[in-house]
C-alpha cells in the first residue's frame, strides 16, 4: 500500500479531542472545507512541519498527534487565517486551543530564563510580555 | 482643547518613548490633550483567543474600568480610550468586545475585581490615533501642517494588530488607506506596496529570531522595490523587528540596504513643526536624521 | 480569681481544637500545644515569618495573614506556611541598573503579570502587590520601591501567583536599586562619616565606656530627644 496513505481509525477518544478543541476554540472545525486558502496566505507557512488546514483536517479527524507539531508554536496569531477564510472560521483561535491544551499541562514552550545579555538589554517590553503570554502556561 | 483619556502601555514608558513623546506633542498641536489614566495595568498582549479563559482578560478590564471612574470622579467626559500601540489597541478593543457579548463573563471578571471601585459597565470605547484624526478629518490635520514632507516617500506599515481581525480593525485588512490618507495629509508621498501588512515574526523575535530576519528582509525589500525611502509604524514590536533587527538582517543578508522605520507620531510631528526635540530619533535604530536632512526636513 | 474565657473552635491542619476566643491563631496553636519553631519570629507583626493560609467559617475565600496579628474567629480553619521555597536570584547591585532590564533577566516572570490582583488580596500589609509588580513592568523603580516599603516578605503573594512571580524578592531589588542609584544623596552623611573619623566622637565614647553602670543608665534615661 502507498506510505501516503494512511488508515484512520476514528475512536471515542477522536470525538472527544475533537470537542475539546472546538469548546476551547469556539469554532466550528469540522465546517471547514479544505479550501486551503489559509495555509496559502500564511506568511510562517514555511517554516511549518505541517499546513494550517492539514492542522484543520487532522483535528476534525480526531488526530492528537497535531499537538507534538511544530505549526502551532510557529503561528504568531497574525491573523491572516482569520480574514481570509471562507467559511467565517478563525483558525488562529484553534491554534491557540492546541497551544493552550498542551500549556495547560504545564508544558512550557520556552523557557522564561532561557535571555541573553543581548534579549535582555534590546528586546522591549512588549517582546517579553507576548512571547510569554503565547508561548508559556 | 478636547481631553482624551490615554493608555500607554509598558513599552511605551520605555523602549518606545519616542512614540509617546512624539504622540503627545502632536495631539497638543492639533488641540487633543492625552489624559494619561491613572493605575493602568499592563494589557497582556497578545489577546487570549480561547473561549474558556477569563483570567488574561482581566488587565483589560482592569483598565477599560479606569475611564468609567475617571468619568464618575468628574475628571473626564470622554468614554474613549485612546491608544499608540496598536498591538495594546487590539487586546484591549478584543477583550472589550468579548465583554460586552458575554454578560457573564463579565460578571465573573467583575467580581474577581471586587477591591475595585465600581464595576464595568462595557461603555469605554478603545480607539486609535489614526482613528481620532480621521474622525477630525484629515484635512484639519493638514492645514496645521507646517513643514509638509514633500518628496518623502513613506511606506505605511500597518502590520497585523491596526486591520486584523475585520471587527476591531481600523480599516479593511486586504486594502487598508487610512495611513496612506495619513501621509498625503502631512504632505508626503504614500507608496502603494505589497507588504503593507505581512506580519513582522511579532514575538518570534524572542525565541525564534531567524523568522523575523527572514520577514523583515522581505518586507524592506518590497518596500524599497515601490520606491519607499521611510516605513512607518504604530507598533513598538514591528518597529523593533523591521528596525533593530535590521542589525542581524545585514549579518545574513549582505545586498541589504538599511531603511528607517518611524513611528507615524514622528513624521507628523516633524510635519507640524514641532522640531526633532519631541521626536526622540536617539532611540530609532536606523538614524532617520541623515534621510530627513538630506530632503530638507529637519531644521 | 477565675475569668470567665469563650472558647471556640478552630481547625488546625484540619484537626478541630478549642481555643480561648481573642486568641491570634499563633496563641492558639501554642494553646492547642504545638510548640511552635519555625514560622514565629517577633510576634509584634514586623518579621514576615509567620505566614499563614485560612478560611473563616461559612467563607469560600482563603486569606493570607500573619499568625501572629491575625485573631480567630469560631469555626476558621488554619494552615501555616512556615518556609516559602521561591527563588531568589543572586546579583551584585553595584553592576545592575535601576532600570526594566535588571528585572528582564533578574525576575522574568515579572513579565508574566495578568493583573488580577490576587496578590493585593494574599497580602497581610495592605500593600498594592499588584500595583508595584506592574510598575516595575514598565521602569519605574521608583514607584515599586514606595509601593512595597511596608513589606515584611511573608511570601503569601509568591504562593497564590498564577504568573509564578515572586513579588517580594522583586520588591527588594527595587527597593535596592532604588537607594543605591535613585535616591537623592545625603551630603551630611559623608560630613558625619569625616567627622567620626577625623575623632570628633571618640571623648565622648570614651567617657562613656568608662561610666559605672548606674550612671551610664541614668544618662540614658535623661538623654535629650530632639524632635525637629
Amino acid at each position: 500500500m502507498d506510505d501516503r496513505i494512511k488508515k484512520v481509525k476514528l475512536t471515542d477518544r477522536s470525538v472527544e479531542f475533537l470537542r475539546q478543541v472546538e469548546e476551547i476554540s469556539g469554532e466550528a472545525i469540522t465546517a471547514c472545507e479544505q479550501c486551503g486558502t489559509c495555509s496559502g496566505g500564511c506568511p510562517f507557512v514555511e517554516e511549518m512541519d505541517i499546513t494550517p488546514s492539514q492542522i484543520m483536517r487532522k483535528v476534525m479527524l480526531g488526530q492528537e498527534e497535531v499537538l507534538h507539531t511544530r505549526t502551532m508554536w510557529i503561528c504568531a496569531s497574525c491573523f491572516t487565517c482569520t480574514v481570509r477564510c471562507p467559511r467565517k472560521l478563525d483558525v488562529s483561535k484553534v491554534a491557540e486551543a492546541l497551544r493552550q491544551i498542551r500549556l495547560r499541562e504545564a508544558l512550557d514552550h520556552i523557557d522564561v530564563n532561557d535571555l541573553t545579555e543581548d534579549d535582555v538589554d534590546r528586546l522591549p517590553t512588549i517582546a517579553l510580555v507576548s512571547a510569554y503570554r503565547k508561548l508559556t502556561g | 482643547m478636547t481631553k482624551i483619556p490615554y493608555y500607554p502601555g509598558c513599552t511605551l514608558k520605555t523602549t518606545a518613548k519616542n512614540l509617546e513623546d512624539s504622540a503627545i506633542a502632536s495631539a497638543k498641536a492639533l488641540d487633543i490633550d492625552m489624559v494619561e489614566i491613572p493605575d493602568w495595568v499592563c494589557c497582556g498582549v497578545v489577546a487570549s483567543l480561547t473561549s474558556d479563559d477569563l483570567m488574561r482578560h482581566i488587565g483589560p478590564v482592569r483598565t477599560m474600568l479606569r475611564v468609567e471612574q475617571m468619568r464618575k470622579r468628574g475628571e473626564i467626559e470622554d468614554s474613549r480610550l485612546l491608544t499608540l500601540c496598536s498591538m495594546c489597541f487590539n487586546t484591549l478593543q478584543r477583550s472589550n468586545f468579548r465583554m460586552r457579548e458575554n454578560a457573564e463573563d463579565l460578571e465573573s471578571i467583575n467580581n474577581i475585581m471586587y477591591l475595585e471601585e465600581g464595576k464595568y459597565e462595557g461603555t469605554t470605547e478603545v480607539v486609535h490615533l489614526l482613528q481620532i484624526l480621521d474622525e477630525m478629518g484629515f484635512d484639519k490635520v493638514a492645514e496645521k501642517v507646517a513643514m509638509p514632507l514633500k518628496g518623502l516617500k513613506v511606506a505605511s506599515y500597518y502590520g497585523c494588530m491596526l486591520t486584523r481581525p475585520k471587527d476591531i480593525g481600523i480599516d479593511t485588512p486586504e486594502n487598508p488607506t487610512i495611513m496612506e490618507r495619513f501621509t498625503e495629509a502631512i504632505g508626503a508621498q504614500p507608496v502603494d506596496w505589497q507588504a503593507h501588512s505581512l506580519c513582522c515574526g511579532s514575538y518570534h523575535t524572542v525565541s525564534n529570531k531567524e523568522i523575523v530576519v527572514k520577514l523583515g528582509y522581505e518586507i524592506i525589500k518590497n518596500a524599497r522595490t515601490h520606491g519607499a525611502e521611510v516605513i512607518i509604524t504604530s507598533c513598538p514590536l514591528c518597529a523593533f523587528n523591521l528596525d533593530d533587527r535590521q542589525k542581524e538582517i545585514a549579518e545574513k543578508f549582505i545586498d541589504f540596504e538599511p531603511m528607517p522605520v518611524l513611528y507615524f507620531t514622528q513624521l507628523m510631528a516633524i510635519a507640524l513643526g514641532l522640531g526633532e526635540e519631541v521626536c526622540g530619533f536617539d532611540q530609532n535604530f536606523t538614524d532617520p536624521r541623515p534621510q530627513l536632512r538630506q530632503k530638507g526636513l529637519l531644521k | 480569681m477565675e475569668i470567665e474565657r469563650k472558647m471556640l473552635t478552630v481547625y488546625i491542619m484540619g484537626e478541630a481544637y478549642e481555643v480561648p476566643e481573642g486568641s491570634t491563631i499563633l496563641m492558639a496553636t501554642e494553646y492547642a500545644g504545638f510548640q511552635v519553631k519555625r514560622g514565629v519570629g517577633c510576634r509584634e507583626g514586623f518579621c514576615g515569618a509567620c505566614a499563614t493560609v485560612y478560611r473563616e467559617k461559612g467563607d469560600y475565600k482563603l486569606k493570607g495573614g500573619l499568625a501572629c496579628q491575625t485573631v480567630v474567629t469560631d469555626g476558621m480553619a488554619i494552615a501555616q506556611i512556615p518556609s516559602v521555597p521561591a527563588e531568589k536570584p543572586i546579583y551584585n547591585i553595584a553592576e545592575l541598573e535601576a532600570n526594566e532590564n535588571t528585572f528582564k533577566e533578574l525576575f522574568p516572570t515579572v513579565f508574566r503579570c495578568v493583573a488580577c490582583n490576587t496578590c493585593t488580596k494574599a497580602c497581610p500589609q495592605d500593600i498594592k502587590v499588584m500595583d508595584y509588580v506592574q510598575a516595575l513592568k514598565r521602569g519605574d523603580i521608583a514607584r515599586a520601591a514606595d509601593l512595597s516599603f511596608d513589606c515584611i516578605r511573608c511570601g503569601l503573594c509568591a504562593l497564590r501567583c498564577p504568573a509564578e512571580i515572586v513579588q517580594y524578592n522583586a520588591a527588594i531589588l527595587a527597593r535596592r536599586l532604588y537607594a543605591r542609584h535613585l535616591a537623592p544623596k545625603s551630603p551630611e552623611v559623608d560630613i558625619r562619616i569625616e567627622e567620626i573619623e577625623e575623632g570628633k566622637y571618640q571623648p565622648e565614647i570614651e567617657e562613656m565606656k568608662a561610666m559605672p553602670k548606674d550612671k551610664l543608665s541614668e544618662k540614658y534615661y535623661k538623654r535629650e530627644i530632639k524632635i525637629d
